[in-house]
């Protein structure tokens, strides 16, 4: 017994020191100048700050996304490739009801209010809606089919979103903005709470008056807020109500919890539901925060919360909320005190370090919080 | 309950490709909209002998479109006023738009363009490759083409320079483009060797910039823009205070931006050199700048050709993206010769408003591909030898085009290098004169 905990230390110990060793080796190479960098901290520790608040802030909107592939994950096993394509519809829906309700010209602090409450509401629950339909149409009649099946179904769901998108973003009856240069490119989404502030006659960063060199803006905080909000919010669902104890019986053992009278069809339904309507709340934060509506956008952001759903622990709800707000710190600062041709490859490899210690992801698989 | 499945699968296979086919309408469109090789054989009886058949391979889903489609327009143009016959009639062309994007990458892909090298090598009846866009596209097609006969590419838009002229710090590359030694690939358009070297003296003289950060999207045309920039400004003495690759498909650069924003002593540079395509995230990048750093007269934000379309006002939003420079090698269509002037006249008859620099490009291209033909049939040879046609093209010296007149060097490089510089006012582009 204990020559087994020895040896298992002991190989710890050597891969732990074979990591460092890689660490020092190729640091530099992705430009981990430890001395340089502790020197721009130390010349500027505010700004330290200032990549934090942009790695929070990114990394909510991935750990929302995030929610519902873990979510489903938990409940079906079955990574929903869709998903991220769904928050990418929820970015127009919500840019194209703000067209509609003519917000977009609008100066007027509540006309804009209005119109972005509508719109949230509106992007909820049409992606909510959406992601159901996705279920009912492609996963349903394949669960219990081989594993592969659904997950082909997934990417095909995937890249039929993929080109509705593609054809929304030719629409410039709905959004004038759009203009005539076709789907495909990049569509601004105006930046709606810049406008509304300055309306208002204050500063879009809230930290401007108080003379501190930090940008803290109301987008941000926004961001924040609606984030801890729905997360809380989804936790509090799952663990107290009675709809939640039936998600996490179904997560747990699906045949006992269909033996104990629970709807699985209807559980797994709203699961996708409110998976979908997270995505559709994230679609509308991250076209205010980033301005920029794509019909391929939804592509890396579901690979990222995927990563940050692994990197938490799939199927763990907590997990994904940590791992996005790690991957979005980990990028920040990778962009900062690094080179971000790196980051990407930083992230990663983060991943691949965090799996080789614990399989299970951070948080690791907890049944009992699984839903 | 097997069958029903099947059946569903069927369907939503089915509901794909119908959507995939939509999605992609307007890439779509000139394949659809195309020349018709019908047309002259219905309407004379007596009908061509032969049939030779020209192909482009142009980046046509993903943000490029709006530059491509532009391109792919005034090909068929110089066509229709052939009347897609060559060699007093003796010969119709066949036209076909061929996209080397795919849906999956959203912009040029290195399966796609192999592909479509391959399938053009193998079918006898292609005379001339029109392209391509992407510099990068570029590197995998010549090889496969120059090994086919040689079938010759002549491109409307790559400006990497390496294509064609060997970099003394990278001895062997160029020449491995071409395994048998014989070139087969030229361009109508300056390379950036010059794009880069007119933009930093752009930076430092008509900007009055005296530091710079320099960004890229760590491909082929990007990044070897952004070299030569680099690479300038260092001579000129225009510091450079950084330069790094971005990440082309990251949400935002708001990171990026900050560590920019203190990078000149704690402040911001004077100017921002990007090396990038529209497709690479580039409207994006703007936006973050100026959420990050002010408005674009505080810090100039400065790029090449890739950046130079409407794309890019729009995906940004005409207030960002006021004050935004971009090269464009060339002349403004104001300067073109009376044949460049007819051009635009024609085109605009038929495809409405043209603001897009790189259709005169592509119209050029038609024209040398015809021109060729025509040389090969005017000496008594066989305007389907790949080989004479290679060496014909080549063999353009004093060409009278939309261009202006020009001639291609040994290595495939045209002799105009005329770079004009545009600025974004009012949500359009302007052309602000030509430097060199």
């Amino acid at each position: 017994m204990e020559t087994t905990k020895f040896k298992f230390n002991l190989r710890r110990f050597t891969f732990s020191a074979l990591i460092l060793y890689l660490v020092f080796l190729l640091g530099p190479i992705v430009g981990l100048d430890i001395p340089a960098i502790a020197a721009s901290i130390k010349a500027n520790p505010l700004q330290l700050v200032q990549f934090l608040i942009i790695g929070i802030s990114n990394g909510a909107i991935i750990a929302i996304i995030a929610l519902g592939y873990t979510m489903v994950y938990g409940i079906i096993e079955l990574i929903n490739f869709a998903h991220g394509d769904v928050y990418m519809i929820g970015v127009f829906t919500s840019l194209t009801v703000l067209s509609l309700t003519g917000t977009l010209e609008s100066k007027d602090p509540g006309k804009i209010i209005f119109g972005l409450v509508l719109a949230l509401v509106i992007a909820v629950v049409f992606c909510a809606i959406l992601n159901a339909a996705i279920e009912r149409l492609a996963y349903r009649r394949l669960r219990n089919a081989p594993r592969l099946a659904p997950l082909i179904s997934a990417i095909g769901m995937s890249f039929i979103i993929e080109n509705i998108g593609l054809m929304w973003a030719a629409q410039a009856w709905l959004v004038p903005s759009f203009g005539t240069t076709g789907g495909a490119s990049q569509k601004s989404f105006p930046d709606m709470l810049g406008i509304l502030f300055t309306s208002m006659g204050w500063d879009i960063n809230l930290l401007a008056s108080t003379g501190i060199a930090l940008r803290f803006t109301i987008k941000d905080l926004l961001v924040i807020i609606l984030a801890v909000t729905l997360m809380t919010g989804l936790y509090l669902f799952v663990q107290r109500t009675k709809l939640g104890k039936a998600m996490r019986a179904t997560a747990q053992n699906r045949d006992a919890a269909k033996m104990l009278g629970i709807n699985i069809d209807r559980v797994i339904s709203a699961t996708f539901l409110i998976g979908g309507g997270l995505a559709g709340a994230a679609g509308l934060m991250a076209g205010l925060y980033n301005n920029t509506a794509w019909w391929f956008m939804g592509f890396r952001a579901g690979l990222q919360s995927f990563t940050a759903a692994v990197l938490g622990g799939i199927g763990n709800i907590t997990g994904g909320m940590l791992g996005g707000f790690l991957i979005g710190l980990l990028a920040s600062f990778s962009d900062g005190y690094l080179n971000a041709r790196w980051t990407n490859a930083l992230v990663f490899a983060t991943l691949v370090l965090i799996l080789l210690f614990r399989p299970t992801g951070l948080l690791g698989e907890q049944t009992g919080q699984k839903a | 309950m097997n069958k029903r499945l099947l059946a569903l699968l069927s369907v939503l296979v089915l509901a794909s490709m119908v959507l995939v086919a939509c999605g992609g309408g307007d890439a779509t469109e000139p394949a659809a909209t195309e020349p018709a090789a019908t047309e002259p054989a219905a309407t004379e009886p007596a009908g061509p002998m032969g049939t030779l058949k020209i192909v482009s391979s142009l980046p046509m889903t993903g943000s490029s479109l709006t530059q491509t489609q532009t391109i792919v327009n005034a090909m068929q143009l110089r066509l229709e006023q052939a009347d897609y016959k060559v060699c007093g009639g003796s010969y119709e062309i066949e036209y076909e738009a061929w996209d080397d994007a795919s849906a999956a990458l959203g912009k040029w892909d290195p399966a796609v363009e192999t592909e479509n090298a391959n399938k053009a090598a193998a079918d006898a009846s292609i005379v001339a490759y029109l392209g391509t866009f992407n510099s990068g596209a570029a590197k995998l097609s010549i090889p496969i083409l120059n090994a086919a006969g040689p079938l010759v590419m002549i491109s409307p838009a790559n400006t990497n320079p390496g294509l064609t002229k060997a970099d003394k710090d990278l001895p062997g590359v160029t020449d491995s483009y071409y395994p048998t030694g014989t070139r087969s690939y030229v361009r109508v358009v300056a390379a950036d060797d010059i794009q880069g070297q007119v933009a930093a003296n752009f930076v430092k003289n008509e900007l009055g910039a005296a530091t710079v950060y320099i960004l890229d999207d760590q491909e082929l045309y990007g990044k070897g823009v952004a070299d030569v920039f680099e690479k300038t400004a260092n001579e000129i003495g225009l510091t450079v205070l950084g330069h790094e690759g971005i990440d082309p498909k990251a949400a935002d650069y708001k990171a990026l931006m900050t560590k920019i924003s203190t990078s000149n002593a704690g402040g911001p540079p004077d100017a921002i050199y990007v090396g990038m395509v529209v497709d690479n995230n580039a409207s994006q990048l703007l936006k973050d700048k100026v959420a990050i750093m002010g408005d674009n007269e505080t810090v100039k934000f400065v790029g090449p050709d890739g950046i130079q379309t409407q794309a890019f006002i729009d995906g940004a939003g005409a207030d960002v993206a006021t004050g935004v420079y971009a090269s464009v090698a060339g002349v403004p269509f104001s300067d073109l010769p009376a044949a460049g002037q007819q051009f635009k006249t024609d085109y605009e008859a038929k495809f409405g408003p043209l603001t897009e620099p790189y259709a005169v490009y592509g119209y050029e291209t038609m024209s040398v591909a015809i021109r060729a033909i025509e040389d090969v049939c005017a000496a008594g040879g066989d305007p389907t030898d790949r080989a004479a046609l290679t060496a014909a093209v080549f063999a353009i010296a004093d060409f009278d085009g939309a261009l202006g007149t020009w001639s291609f060097d040994a290595n495939g490089d045209t002799s105009l290098t005329d770079m004009t510089f545009y600025i974004v006012e009012a949500g359009a582009y302007k052309a602000i004169g030509v430097f060199k």
